[in-house]
């Protein structure tokens, strides 16, 4: 092979540059605004020709700013970007990147805008592009909302595109060769004669050439990668045990820790006795934090045992404390005075139910924990001159601001280091538990310190998904649902989370009614109303978030509608949906499942369909009625996500959500006492194990004009479909979840 | 005390009663092997002793009779065990965490029963959780490995 190598290595810098992504007569336009910044931060020899490609002499890393939370976003991020860098994403090394406005998700506004993924009006279009705009100016770094795909499939593409074309023009430099003789393959740039340069030997002189902003992507018929079955950049090292969690990361001199706070939500800590606990093995120190206390020592076991051993004088909780207390507030807030939105109203839905027969239901989603298996954890390190943290987060910079205000630190002292999350579901959202490390480290600075939270402090902190009820009206005529009237009240997620957040919740909270009240009906008489329940205990995002409970509420009415006017609820569905893509879905999972066949005696099928995050999913389930209880037998999946980039994976997801959404609506539910949850493990809060795990067999459909993420649509169905083929096999219409209150599971 | 830990011995000064897990993760640091739940619900912190798997967050240190093995001993990146490749060709992990806690159970559960029927694969990997719902591949992987194992 041979390598040109004539260029001295030395130190640079070069000018700053980053990415919008628009597009000009089919050409992508790089456009300088921002600051990279990689270049900050870059050591003799390395060069970053975009803020996502970083290049030096021992290799090239990738940034991929998106947070992996087991949803495979670090190696889609990475394969996005060599399709047009031309390396082997196995050569790569994969970095986070600092926290950056650079980075900013410009996706994520538009699920909080009442603007359906379905609709193409001016208004439509300008909300999304505010979202767009606000995401930018805000340098809203976050991870969340299934956007890693659509927020960063062009973004990303380019950032390869434009490094190549740099690493190209230095090489015509350094050969005298014109664009058009050179071609690159594999991390080289390859001359007419056969002859390799190396990346990584053109990186000093790319660095001082101005990036290459001009660039044109490549067509599909061309990519290696994308819309190929691709190998998981992760794959190997989480096969083997060698992938860093947050909760692995050691470092010289490190202590570990664990905090205990209030188990009574917000009732803060009116005293304490460490005094047996300070005399403990290896612990050396109690201290108090917000809310409790924190026990520093030589491993996690003694800081968990020592930490026991504080006895702690709690304050109330001055939130509602009881469930059933809770769900009477949520009832009591169906009122004028607390209605929130009325984003559907179609034809005349109350002249339409009066004198009608009315079909009514009301259902109940209990809150729900994340529980993601990697427990809360976070290495901290403290200095005069700085702090670091070691995470798994999926807000950065929200970490970084809010740690700068808790500290007084300046905020560009404060580094965060995003590992790899061992699971989330919209946990590390939150960063309580970062917090509470850092409030710790400000009592012990230079000293890195882990902190562990206990499973049983996980459950009991979490911020879950909120509880709901909803109200369904509905009539038939003439053997067809012609009224549908939903109305549901909730806590706000945006108002809970986006205060803690440091950000205002300006108007209605659409997750109060998402993925019911934007779904592609064309019910003559259909109005969707959200009531908002005044704030009770912390609450947040979980899961595919509003949808997660509203997709029950509106597929078993759906259901019980369908029943009612003596139709299927196949059939029905697709004489409603005007939404082609929907349709398509609909038609797939019924021919997937081979619906309207014969199952035989006490086996039923129940169908659902979700459009949350844009994307069309319909979900098909068998079960059979054992004497065991229910078990469930296949599930089938149809979800148009407009471009399967990687179908492995994609499979993965869809699978992955729909075990999610099956496994919390068959078993799990977090209740309180006195503001206490009263489930903190596993043993309480099962979810689904391997032996109730049923064939689940997915289709990713095509047709849409849009690219959209796969890690949430896959769970809103799954619940009602359930249910919908329990009352099928039984006859019972079960409308309060989790399900295992009214039948039981294999 | 003494502990032999993928086939190093390792002279460790802790109580009896510390489990196992904290033991390798804290005191020997290797981390491969994960705290989930400390209660015996999720297997996350599987390993073997003797070659059986056992929950290391329930196994006290002063309880440890044998020889102790991690994921890190099962194989490595360069030399993968049959388990591990069929993990790795299937692509079963998502976030992952539970993983080497999958693979051991599934390790030693082949070891013993080198043919396994659907309904006792079932059995035997149920008591570890995976809360990414990574199942239907591991059932996939675990039947590879053993087709695997029978052809090596
Ligand atoms: S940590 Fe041992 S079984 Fe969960
Ligand atoms: S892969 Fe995330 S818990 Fe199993």
């Amino acid at each position: 092979m041979g390598r040109v190598k004539t260029i001295a290595r030395r130190s640079f810098l070069i000018g700053s540059a980053a990415i919008a992504g628009g597009v000009v007569f089919g050409t992508y336009l790089y456009k300088r605004e921002g600051t990279n910044p990689l270049l900050a931060d870059l050591r003799a020899g390395e060069t970053a020709i975009t803020p996502y490609v970083k290049i030096d002499a021992q290799g090239i890393t990738l940034i991929t700013p998106r947070a992996d939370v087991g949803q495979g976003a670090w190696s889609m991020q990475a394969h996005l970007i060599v399709e047009e860098l031309d390396i082997d994403p196995a050569t790569a090394t994969l970095s986070s990147g600092p926290a950056s406005a650079i980075y900013y998700n410009g996706v994520v506004g538009v699920e909080a805008m009442p603007i359906a993924a379905t609709s193409d009006t001016l208004l439509a279009r300008t909300g999304r592009g505010a979202a767009d705009v606000m995401g930018k100016l805000m340098g809203l770094h976050i991870t969340g909302g299934s956007t890693t795909v659509p927020d960063l499939y062009d973004r990303l593409r380019m950032a390869g595109a434009v490094a190549r074309e740099t690493l190209i023009r230095a090489a015509m430099q350094q050969t005298g060769l014109p664009r058009d003789q050179l071609k690159t393959e594999n991390g080289f740039v390859v001359l007419p004669d056969g002859l390799k340069i190396e990346y990584l030997d053109l990186a000093v002189l790319a660095a001082d050439i101005e990036p290459i902003q001009d660039v044109t992507l490549r067509e599909p018929s061309q990519w290696r990668y994308l819309t190929k079955p691709q190998k998981r950049t992760d794959v190997i090292a989480k096969s083997t045990g060698t992938q860093t969690y947050g909760i692995d990361m050691v470092m010289d001199g490190m202590v570990h820790a664990t905090t205990r706070t209030n188990p009574a939500l917000g009732g803060g800590l009116a005293g304490f006795d460490a005094e047996d606990a300070r005399k403990m093995r290896g612990v050396q120190a109690v201290l108090q934090i917000t809310g409790g206390i924190a026990v520093v020592a030589d491993n996690t076991w003694r800081a968990f045992q020592a930490a026991q051993a504080v006895t702690c004088d709690w304050g109330p909780s001055p939130y509602i404390g009881n469930t059933s207390d809770q769900f009477a507030a949520v009832a009591a807030s169906f009122s004028e005075d607390d209605q929130d939105s009325q984003f559907k109203d179609d034809g005349d839905v109350l002249a339409a139910l009066e004198g009608a027969e009315l079909v009514e239901a009301e259902y109940r989603i209990p809150y729900l924990a994340h529980a993601p298996l990697e427990p809360m954890s976070v290495v901290v390190k403290m200095t005069n001159a700085r702090l670091d943290i070691w995470t798994g987060t999926q807000i950065p910079r929200f970490v970084q601001a809010n740690m700068a205000k808790l500290t007084g630190m300046d905020a560009d002292n404060i580094h965060v280091h995003v590992l790899m999350s061992g699971g989330s579901f919209g946990r590390r959202l939150e960063d309580d538990y970062i917090a509470q490390a850092v409030e710790i480290a400000m009592q012990l600075p230079d000293t890195p310190i882990k902190m562990v939270w206990q499973r049983e402090e996980d459950f009991t902190h979490d911020f879950p998904r909120p509880l709901a009820i909803a109200r369904a009206k509905g009539a038939v005529r003439d053997g067809a649902v012609d009224t549908f009237d939903l109305a549901i009240a909730a806590p706000s997620v945006a108002e809970s989370s986006l205060a803690r957040l440091g950000q205002p919740a300006i108007g209605p909270d659409v997750a109060i009614v998402a993925g019911a009240w934007d779904q592609p009906f064309d019910i003559p008489n259909y109005r969707v109303t959200g009531y908002r329940t005044p704030a009770m205990v912390p609450v947040s995002s979980w899961r595919s978030v509003g949808a997660s409970g509203n997709g029950f509420m509106h597929e078993s009415f759906m259901d019980e509608m369908c029943h009612a006017a003596g139709v299927d609820p196949l059939a029905e569905r697709l004489r409603l949906c005007w939404h082609e893509p929907s349709r398509k879905v609909l038609e797939a999972v019924g021919e997937m499942s081979d619906w309207g066949s014969e199952l035989g005696a006490n086996r039923g099928r129940g169908l659902a369909f979700t459009l949350a995050f844009g994307v069309p999913v319909a979900e098909v389930i068998e079960v059979t009625n054992t004497e065991d209880g229910i078990r469930i037998d296949k599930v089938f999946v149809a979800a148009e996500v407009g471009r399967v980039l990687d179908p492995v994976n994609f499979e993965a997801q869809v699978q992955g959500g729909v075990i999610f959404g099956l496994g919390h609506a068959m078993n799990c539910e977090l209740t309180y006492e006195d503001g206490v949850a009263q489930q903190d493990n596993f043993h309480v809060y099962e979810g689904m194990r391997l032996y109730q795990t049923p064939e689940i067999t997915v289709r990713g459909l095509e047709n849409g004009d849009k690219l959209r993420g796969i890690g949430e649509p896959g769970v809103p169905p799954a619940a009602p479909a359930l249910a919908n083929a329990i009352f099928a096999a039984t006859g019972k219409r079960i409308r309060e979840l989790p399900l295992s209150k009214s039948v039981d599971f294999v | 005390m003494k502990l032999t830990v993928n086939g190093e011995t390792h002279e460790v000064d802790v109580e009896d009663d510390m489990p196992l897990l904290w033991v390798l993760r804290d005191e020997l640091g290797i981390t491969g092997t994960k705290y989930g739940c400390g209660i015996a619900q999720c297997g996350a912190c599987t390993v073997h002793m003797d070659g059986i798997a056992v929950r290391s967050c329930q196994l006290a240190a002063g309880d440890v009779t044998g020889e102790i093995t991690t994921i890190e001993g099962l194989g490595t990146p360069t030399a993968l065990h049959a388990v591990q490749e069929a993990w790795i060709d299937l692509q079963v992990a998502q976030c992952g965490y539970c993983q080497a806690g999958q693979i051991m159970q599934a390790a030693s559960f082949l070891d013993l029963n080198p043919d396994p029927t659907h309904a006792q694969i079932d059995a035997a990997m149920s008591g570890n959780l995976c809360r990414c719902g990574s199942y239907p591949r591991i059932r996939d992987a675990v039947k590879s490995a053993s087709s695997k194992l029978k052809r090596a």
